[in-house]
């Protein structure tokens, strides 16, 4: 067994795990934050994509280890934008109806989120080709697309 | 205003946005021990042995079980007794009949645990001889003393409708056409892969699943373990993606309540994505024998068809059904006079073969709209045209299809109005001419235009129409009790997983009642607090279930109208409801909240004559009197290159006709997945195996489930020909876009294709098979 801590939404977190444990299952097994999702063992899901110090990363590919030390945001660390009821991707995804079953939809909104930070105003191409990693299997993807187009089009400006 | 028609946001959203959405692998019981299959590598031999010891030996190890552990349980249910040699066992016995069979389970402390353990389980195969293809299967049977899967069945194929004597009409025809068709295996890939806890205890079996159908499988598991329903619960929760194939019988749905009894701790078992690539069952995996009779100008005069479906190693008894769907979808929406349509369904060493969306529909459009295509090519028609000269008209419904004139009755429908909308939306006249001049330049990739104009059977169903794949009925129930506030509170038989039924739901019941929106809740998926239910597949869920929700909402809004009548001295009949108000027509003033009726409807004394507390709770159990026929007109527009056959889809347009639409957007939405299913069945997806019957698309990495980059954006009309079965007037429409999709995609690439005198090409169309095709000796 290791120890390893890392500060999972803001918390200092820390346990002794397996070396081969993985971060999502740090975070859904020790940590008990099950938003995060597995959905291959591949890596070409996306479904259980998390921030790791404010980047997209699948967390399926990451060993706790590897976060030890470090800075993780999971989809139940995102906060609500000013005048909203959620974080500007979650509020995108309900407006333009981005996620069905919702299964992928948190590693989607950590993707999409992670994109925003990087591009504010990304086209439909790049908004296509940065979330190429995770797979919707219910929505054929434009609305996904138009939900981050709602995102990019409502965040409040810092 | 009208709820039903808005483009409503869903109730479903806020819990699954933030991360507290509950799936059977997110619920936490204390104590629980983890199952894990130990699963054949071997397409088709005999278990010498399987050495459990190494396994037994590593700490965390609770027990290794193989099927003589188990030799007092049933078979897995769904079949029908005749086949019982076909039945299965919840762990092989004695033969292992697939890659991914699984032979023993492990139960362990934790999933970790159990995998080291599966690894450290030692088998012994005997191989036997492999059929992994229909080809190979049928190959087998010239031969009596050829292999046969099931040894004592003395067959590898089930004749499920024998062909019948060729009718002379056809040899009389003008002119003939025959192609074959394979309709590419599929694989559903719902994210969400299959999980189970089971928890059996003393007051009885609680299972959590990600399914389609809840009391589907509590029924089931009562008799599988001779209990009483009262004690077996049942509760899907939220389930992530399903398309057909969570409503499959798996090993795990029986096995894990087996093993929880025996240890007598919670079992859970979630399966990795590469277990489920070779364990969930596939879907399509049909070959179609097609000819086609027709006249000078275009009529087609008759359709014979024989389909040979793939069952895989063990049938599944949706599986068996797929090939009569086809059989019955086998005109389309054209008026062929003739149609002599034959199945066999054929076992073969792969993975079992079921429902995924569509399941038979996509089949049968996709032959009978390549086949318009291909008389049309040879009579030098245009698509579209030939189209508009075999539809069925719209005077002409209920129509009684030639495929089973007594039990294929179209609805209702008006096709050649969705061709027309397609055709306006596409430009299509425009396109033409585009096309032209793009061929002709060598610098530019080769332009296709493909149309498809499909039908699909929907709405299942009409009594006996599920009975027959082992469900207790066709009908679906929905429960409406208003709580003393005024709230109101469904409970639906449906299990929905991603379609939006909580918000539809609401709508319907909102409008009938008169109640806000966000003062409606909708439950499902629990057999403990849903009345009984059917569940979530074939289209039902709109057609059967909300029109259940609109008819018990429709009893609740007469009896609150006598209550309200009752407290404000008037007549019944002059009593109008809307948002949240009980009124007297033409006297707005003299009014009542809702909320007062619902009171009242627990203080006896306040009620009228007659009634007594609790009257505004309804139970309705919904029953239909024929199938809906979803339908649409599709169009497709590629690019293909030039040098290496890569297939871009330019344009995807999409006509629908599913009748009256609840919700605009979880239509669309519905249709947008449907369609992403269909151009991807056409382009990329294809379950493969060797000769040997080895897997050779086991991962996502070997199979292609499309990305955001491979899909286009698709531009959407409608034509709303509302149903007569129902008084929703909605068709149902969760299918059809993986119904429509694949032949406006196929169309569209024979069309780019047509100087290089390709005829057809099967899917999926792959770069390679695009190049050889266009590089293929004359």
């Amino acid at each position: 067994m290791t120890t390893v801590s890392i500060r999972v939404n803001g918390i200092a977190t820390s346990r002794d795990v397996a070396p081969r444990t993985l971060l999502v299952h740090y975070l859904r097994e020790e940590l008990g934050l099950t938003g995060t999702h597995v959905g291959c063992d591949t890596s070409n899901c996306g479904a259980c994509t998390v921030h790791l110090n404010g980047e997209a990363v699948k967390s399926c590919t990451v060993l706790a280890v590897q976060a030890d030390g470090e800075d993780v945001t999971s989809i139940e660390g995102l906060r609500p934008a000013e005048g909203m009821e959620f974080h500007p991707v979650q509020q995108g995804f309900h407006e333009c109806h981005g996620l069905q079953c919702g299964y992928c939809t948190p590693g989607m909104v950590m993707a999409c989120a992670a994109l925003l930070s990087e591009n504010a105003d990304p086209s439909e191409t790049e908004i296509r080709t940065a979330l190429e990693g995770n797979l919707c299997r219910c929505t054929g993807y434009q609305m996904i697309v138009d939900s981050v187009r709602w995102a990019a089009e409502h965040t409040p400006t810092a | 205003m009208s709820l039903v028609g808005a483009a409503v946001r869903r109730k479903e959203d806020p819990n699954l946005l933030v991360g507290r959405g509950r799936f059977v692998d997110d619920i936490v019981v204390p104590g629980a021990v983890f199952m894990m299959f130990v699963r054949s590598t071997e397409a088709h031999a005999r278990i010498r042995s399987i050495d459990t010891s190494n396994a037994m030996g590593i700490q965390g190890v609770v027990g290794v079980f193989t099927a003589a552990d188990f030799g007092d349980l049933a078979k897995i249910p769904g079949l029908p007794p005749e086949l019982a040699p076909l039945h299965r066992s919840v762990l092989a016995v004695d033969t292992v009949r697939f890659v991914g069979d699984p032979l023993a389970v492990v139960v362990a402390e934790d999933r970790s645990i159990a995998e080291d353990a599966v690894e450290a389980v030692v088998v012994d195969y005997e191989p036997l001889p492999v059929l992994a293809s229909i080809g190979a299967s049928l190959a087998a049977m010239a031969d009596p003393d050829g292999p046969r899967i099931y040894p004592d069945l003395a067959t590898n194929a089930l004749p499920i409708i024998p062909e019948a004597e060729r009718d002379p009409a056809f040899d009389a025809a003008p002119h003939r056409v025959n192609q074959r068709f394979v309709n590419n295996r599929c694989s559903a890939v719902p994210i969400e892969a299959l999980a189970i806890v089971a928890d059996w205890g003393p007051s009885g079996l609680v299972v959590h699943a990600s399914f389609q159908a809840p009391h589907h499988l509590r029924n089931q598991l009562a008799l599988f373990f001779g209990i009483p329903q009262h004690e077996c619960r049942v509760v899907a929760p939220d389930v992530g993606g399903g398309f057909g194939t969570k409503i499959c019988f798996y090993p795990e749905w029986f096995l894990a309540p087996a093993l929880s009894r025996l240890l007598g701790r919670p079992v859970r078992a979630a399966q990795t994505r590469s277990e489920g690539m070779v364990h969930m069952h596939h879907g399509r995996a049909q070959e179609n024998d097609v000819e086609v009779a027709y006249d000078d100008d275009g009529k087609i005069l008759g359709i014979r068809v024989h389909t040979y479906q793939d069952l895989g190693g063990y049938p599944d008894p949706t599986g068996l059904g797929l090939g009569v769907l086809t059989s019955w979808m086998s005109c389309g929406v054209y008026a062929i006079p003739l149609a002599q349509t034959a199945v066999t369904a054929v076992i073969t060493n792969t993975t079992p073969v079921a429902a995924y969306r569509g399941a038979g529909r996509p089949e049968a459009t996709f032959f009978v709209e390549r086949m318009m295509d291909i008389v049309a090519d040879r009579l030098g028609l245009d698509p579209a045209e030939i189209r508009f000269r075999n539809f069925i008209q719209p005077d002409q419904f209920p129509y009684a299809a030639a495929t089973n004139p007594e039990a294929v009755f179209y609805d209702s429908g008006n096709y050649p109005a969705a061709l027309d909308e397609l055709k306006r939306i596409m430009g299509y006249e425009q396109l033409l001419a585009e096309q032209s001049a793009r061929n002709a330049d060598p610098s530019q990739p080769l332009m296709g235009i493909g149309l498809a104009c499909w039908l699909e059977i929907a709405g299942f169903g009409p009594n006996g129409s599920l009975e027959g794949f082992g469900h207790l009925g066709s009908w679906e129930s929905a429960q409406i009790r208003i709580q003393p506030d005024g709230t109101a509170l469904i409970s639906a038989g449906t299990s929905p997983h991603g379609q939006g039924n909580a918000t539809a739901f609401a709508q319907i019941a909102g409008d009938e009642l008169g109640i806000d929106f966000d003062r409606i809740s909708v439950r499902f998926g629990d057999t403990e607090t849903v009345q009984q239910g059917i569940g979530t597949m074939g289209s039902r869920a709109i057609a059967v279930g909300g029109d259940a929700v609109k008819n018990a909402a429709i009893q609740i809004r007469e009896r609150a109208v006598q209550i309200a009548a009752h407290q404000l001295e008037a007549a019944p009949e002059d009593i109008e409801v809307a948002n949240g108000v009980f009124s007297v027509r033409g006297t707005p003033a003299r009014s009542v909240a809702w909320a007062e009726v619902a009171t009242a409807a627990f203080q006896p004394l306040s009620l009228p004559e007659g009634m007594g507390a609790g009257t505004l709770d309804a139970t309705v159990f919904n029953e239909v009197s024929n199938f809906s026929f979803p339908t649409g007109a599709y169009g497709c527009v590629v690019g293909v290159d030039r040098l290496t056959g890569e297939v871009g889809i330019e344009r995807f347009i999409v006509v629908d006709d599913c009748g009256v639409v609840i919700n605009p957007l979880l239509a669309e939405g519905q249709v947008h997945g449907g369609v992403a299913q269909g151009i991807s069945q056409a382009l990329y997806e294809h379950v493969q195996y060797s000769e040997s019957g080895q897997p050779l698309t086991s991962t996502l990495v070997d199979y292609l489930v499309p990305a955001a980059t491979d899909l286009p954006r698709f531009e959407t009309g409608r034509v709303v020909t509302p149903t007569p079965v129902n008084s929703l007037g909605a068709k149902g429409i969760g299918e059809s876009g993986a119904v429509g999709s694949p032949p406006a995609v196929i169309n569209a690439v024979v069309d780019a294709l047509s100087s290089f005198g390709v005829v057809h090409l099967d899917m999926p169309a792959t770069p390679e098979k695009v190049w050889r095709a266009m590089n293929a000796p004359t």
